[in-house]
C-alpha cells in the first residue's frame, strides 16, 4: 500500500510518500476548508439574528431609527435591562415558567415511565388494544381538546392558575410513553429474572432496575418536555389572566402590546426571556442531538 | 419476550397479578378519559351546541358545521393554512436533508456546529418572532438594508404587506425549526450502513450517484416520519401568527389554527370554534391517511 503512495495516519503525523499523493492531499485539504467554510457560513446564519438581538438591546433609543442602520450601540446602555425589569416583573415570569416547565416534566418522566412498565413488561387484559388507542391519540391536535380542558379547569377553579397548565402532565401522555416503552423493550428479561429470585418485587423492578438503565432516554424525554412547556404560548394565553401569574412567553407578548414600537427594550426583553433556556441547553445539549438519535424518536 | 417471564395464570381470567398492570397505566387511562379521547368527545359534544361564553348550550345539530362552510372567511383560512403548509414543509425537508448531509462529515468539531443548528430549535417562539419582526422591519430593519445596500433592492414590507406576509412566517418557522428536522435525518443517516457505500463507491459511483441511489432510497423512513410530522405541525401554526401578525393585515396571515383561537377565546364562540376544529381534525386526518397510503408506493423499509 505504502508503495502506491497512500496515506497512513501515524499518531499525529502523516506519511507522505509521493510528489502525486502530495497533490491529493493538497486537494483534501482544500475540500476540508470549503467544508468549513460551509458550516460556519450556515452557523453564521443561524446566529446572527440574535447577536442582532443582543445589539439592539444595547442601544439608546435614539440609535434604534437609523438610516443607515448603526450596527452596533455606541455604548452599551445595560440601563435598558434594569428598564424592563422594572416596567414589568419579568424575575417573577421567570419563576412562573421554571415552576410550570419543571412539575410538567416530572409529571410526565413519573407518569409516562410508569405506564411505558405496564405497557411493556406486565400483561393485563385489554393491554394492547388500550396501547393502541393511546397512540391513536397522538394525532388530535392541541386546538380540538382545547376548549374542553379549557371547560374543565373553569369547572374545577384552575383558571388563571399555573395549575392548569402543569396538572394534565400528571395523567401521562402518548408521546412520553410510546417513547419510554420503546426503550423498556430493549431491557434484557435476564436482569428481571435475576432480581425475582432476590425477592424483587415488580414495583422494586421498575425502580431500582428500569429507570436506572433508562436515565438517557428519560433525560431525552425531559429536556423535551421541558424546552415544550417552558416555550408554550398557547395553554397560558388560554388560561391565565393577571400579570402575576404570567410565564415568561405570555409575558413577553404583554409587553410587546406596551412598547409596540421601543425594539431596544422589547429585545432587552426577549434576550432576558431566552438566556435562562440557552444556560440550560448549553449543559444539556447532548441530550437533544445524541438523544433523538439515541432513542429512536424517528419513525 | 417480555410476556415469557411472567406465568399465565391458569382458569381465573382476572389474577391479582394481572390486576397490578393497571396500577402502572392508571394516571395515563385518567388522561386518555378526561384530556384527550374524553375532551374529543366533548367537543364533538360542544360542536352541536350554540355554546357562547360561558352561557348555557343549545343543541343545533349540524348547524355550526354548516355556517362554517358559508362562512365567506372560511375558503380564505383554509387557503391560508394550505399557503403556509405548501411553503414550509418542502422547505423544510430539502434544506433539513442537506444540512444533515452537511453536519453527517465526520470533521472535527461537527457536534459544536449540530449545537450551533439546533439553537433556534429550543428559543421560545415569541422571541424568535419578536426578533424576526425587528429583523424584518421594512424601514428600519437590517434584512432591507443589506438587500438595498448589496442587491440595489428595495425590500418589501415583509410583514406588513397581504403578499409577504404568509411566505415571511414560512421563512421564520423554517429558519426556527431546521435544527430539528437535521437531527431527525441525522439520526436516519446514521442508520444507513456503511458496506452499502463501500459497495457502491467499489461499483464506480460518485458522490452524487450514490446519494439518489443508496441515501435517498434508505431515507425514506425518515423522510416519511418528517412529512407526516411537518404536514401536521403545519396545521396548527400558532406562536408565529399570535406575535407577528395576529392573522392581517387583512386576515391573510389567519390559519385555522389561529381562526380556532380566535373564535374561542376572543369571542368565545365555543360551539362554532369547536365546529371548526373538528373540521381541522378532518383535514389532518385526511392528509395523514393519504399519506399512509400512498407510501407503500414510495417508502422502502429495509
Amino acid at each position: 500500500l505504502r508503495a502506491t503512495g497512500q496515506v497512513r495516519p501515524l499518531g499525529k503525523r502523516l506519511i507522505v510518500s509521493s510528489p502525486r499523493f502530495r497533490a491529493k492531499l493538497i486537494r483534501q485539504l482544500i475540500a476540508t476548508l470549503f467544508q468549513y467554510i460551509l458550516l460556519i457560513a450556515i452557523g453564521l446564519l443561524f446566529i446572527w439574528p440574535f447577536a442582532w438581538m443582543a445589539s439592539s438591546s444595547l442601544k439608546a433609543s435614539s440609535e434604534v431609527f437609523t438610516i443607515p442602520i448603526q450596527w452596533l450601540p455606541s455604548v452599551p446602555k445595560w440601563e435598558n435591562y434594569a428598564e424592563v425589569l422594572r416596567e414589568m416583573p419579568f424575575g417573577r415570569f421567570i419563576l412562573n415558567s421554571l415552576l410550570v416547565a419543571t412539575l410538567t416534566t416530572v409529571g410526565q418522566l413519573g407518569t409516562c415511565s410508569l405506564s411505558a412498565y405496564g405497557f411493556s413488561r406486565l400483561r393485563f387484559p385489554g393491554r394492547d388494544v388500550i396501547f393502541m388507542v393511546l397512540l391513536s391519540t397522538m394525532m388530535i391536535p392541541y386546538e380540538a381538546t382545547l376548549i374542553p380542558i379549557y371547560l374543565i379547569m373553569f369547572k374545577i377553579g384552575l383558571i388563571d392558575k399555573l395549575a392548569a397548565l402543569w396538572l394534565p402532565s400528571f395523567f401521562g401522555g402518548a408521546f412520553g410513553t410510546f417513547l419510554l416503552r420503546q426503550f423498556f423493550m430493549t431491557v434484557p428479561t435476564d436482569l428481571e429474572d435475576a432480581a425475582r429470585i432476590d425477592g424483587c418485587n415488580r414495583f422494586d423492578i421498575y425502580r431500582r432496575i428500569f429507570l436506572p438503565l433508562s436515565k438517557p432516554a428519560l433525560a431525552t424525554l425531559g429536556v423535551f418536555v421541558f424546552m415544550g412547556s417552558w416555550n408554550d404560548l398557547l395553554g397560558p394565553v388560554v388560561f391565565l389572566n393577571h400579570i402575576q401569574n404570567f410565564t415568561l412567553s405570555i409575558g413577553l407578548t404583554a409587553f410587546q402590546g406596551y412598547y409596540v414600537t421601543e425594539w431596544h427594550l422589547l429585545m432587552a426583553a426577549s434576550m432576558i426571556s431566552v438566556v435562562p433556556i440557552l444556560v440550560i441547553y448549553a449543559f444539556t445539549q447532548r441530550y437533544f442531538v445524541e438523544g433523538i438519535t439515541l432513542t429512536g424518536i424517528k419513525g | 419476550m417480555a410476556d415469557a417471564v411472567i406465568p399465565r395464570a391458569k382458569g381465573r381470567p382476572f389474577s391479582l397479578q394481572q390486576l397490578e398492570g393497571y396500577v402502572y397505566i392508571l394516571p395515563t387511562i385518567l388522561g386518555l378519559l378526561i384530556f384527550s379521547a374524553g375532551a374529543v368527545a366533548m367537543a364533538f359534544g360542544i360542536s352541536l351546541t350554540n355554546y357562547e361564553s360561558l352561557g348555557s348550550p343549545k343543541f343545533i345539530g349540524l348547524n355550526n358545521y354548516l355556517n362554517v362552510i358559508v362562512d365567506p372567511v372560511f375558503p380564505q383560512v383554509v387557503l391560508n393554512s394550505a399557503y403556509y403548509t405548501v411553503a414550509y414543509v418542502p422547505a423544510n425537508l430539502v434544506l433539513g436533508l442537506l444540512l444533515a448531509s452537511l453536519a453527517n462529515r465526520s470533521v472535527r468539531g461537527i457536534t459544536f456546529f449540530r449545537s450551533v443548528y439546533f439553537l433556534p430549535v429550543v428559543t421560545s417562539g415569541v422571541a424568535v418572532s419578536l426578533m424576526f419582526t425587528w429583523l424584518f422591519n421594512s424601514q428600519f430593519g437590517p434584512i432591507n438594508e443589506i438587500l438595498y445596500t448589496v442587491l440595489g433592492i428595495q425590500g418589501p414590507g415583509w410583514l406588513t404587506s397581504t403578499e409577504w406576509a404568509m411566505p415571511t412566517i414560512a421563512i421564520v418557522a423554517v429558519w426556527k425549526g431546521l435544527g430539528y428536522t437535521m437531527v431527525l435525518f441525522l439520526a436516519g443517516l446514521q442508520d444507513v450502513p456503511g458496506e452499502v457505500y463501500e459497495a457502491g463507491r467499489i461499483d464506480g459511483a460518485g458522490s452524487f450517484a450514490l446519494f439518489r441511489s443508496i441515501t435517498l432510497p434508505l431515507l425514506t423512513p425518515t423522510i416519511f416520519f418528517v412529512l407526516i410530522i411537518s404536514i401536521i405541525s403545519s396545521f396548527q401554526v400558532f406562536d408565529f401568527v399570535f406575535v407577528m401578525t395576529q392573522g392581517g393585515p387583512a386576515n391573510s396571515t389567519t390559519t385555522l389554527a389561529y381562526w380556532i383561537y380566535e373564535n374561542a377565546f376572543q369571542w368565545f364562540h365555543l360551539g362554532y370554534a369547536s365546529a371548526i376544529a373538528f373540521v381541522l381534525f378532518g383535514i389532518v386526518l385526511v392528509f395523514t391517511l393519504i399519506q399512509w397510503r400512498v407510501q407503500r408506493r414510495w417508502v422502502f423499509y429495509q
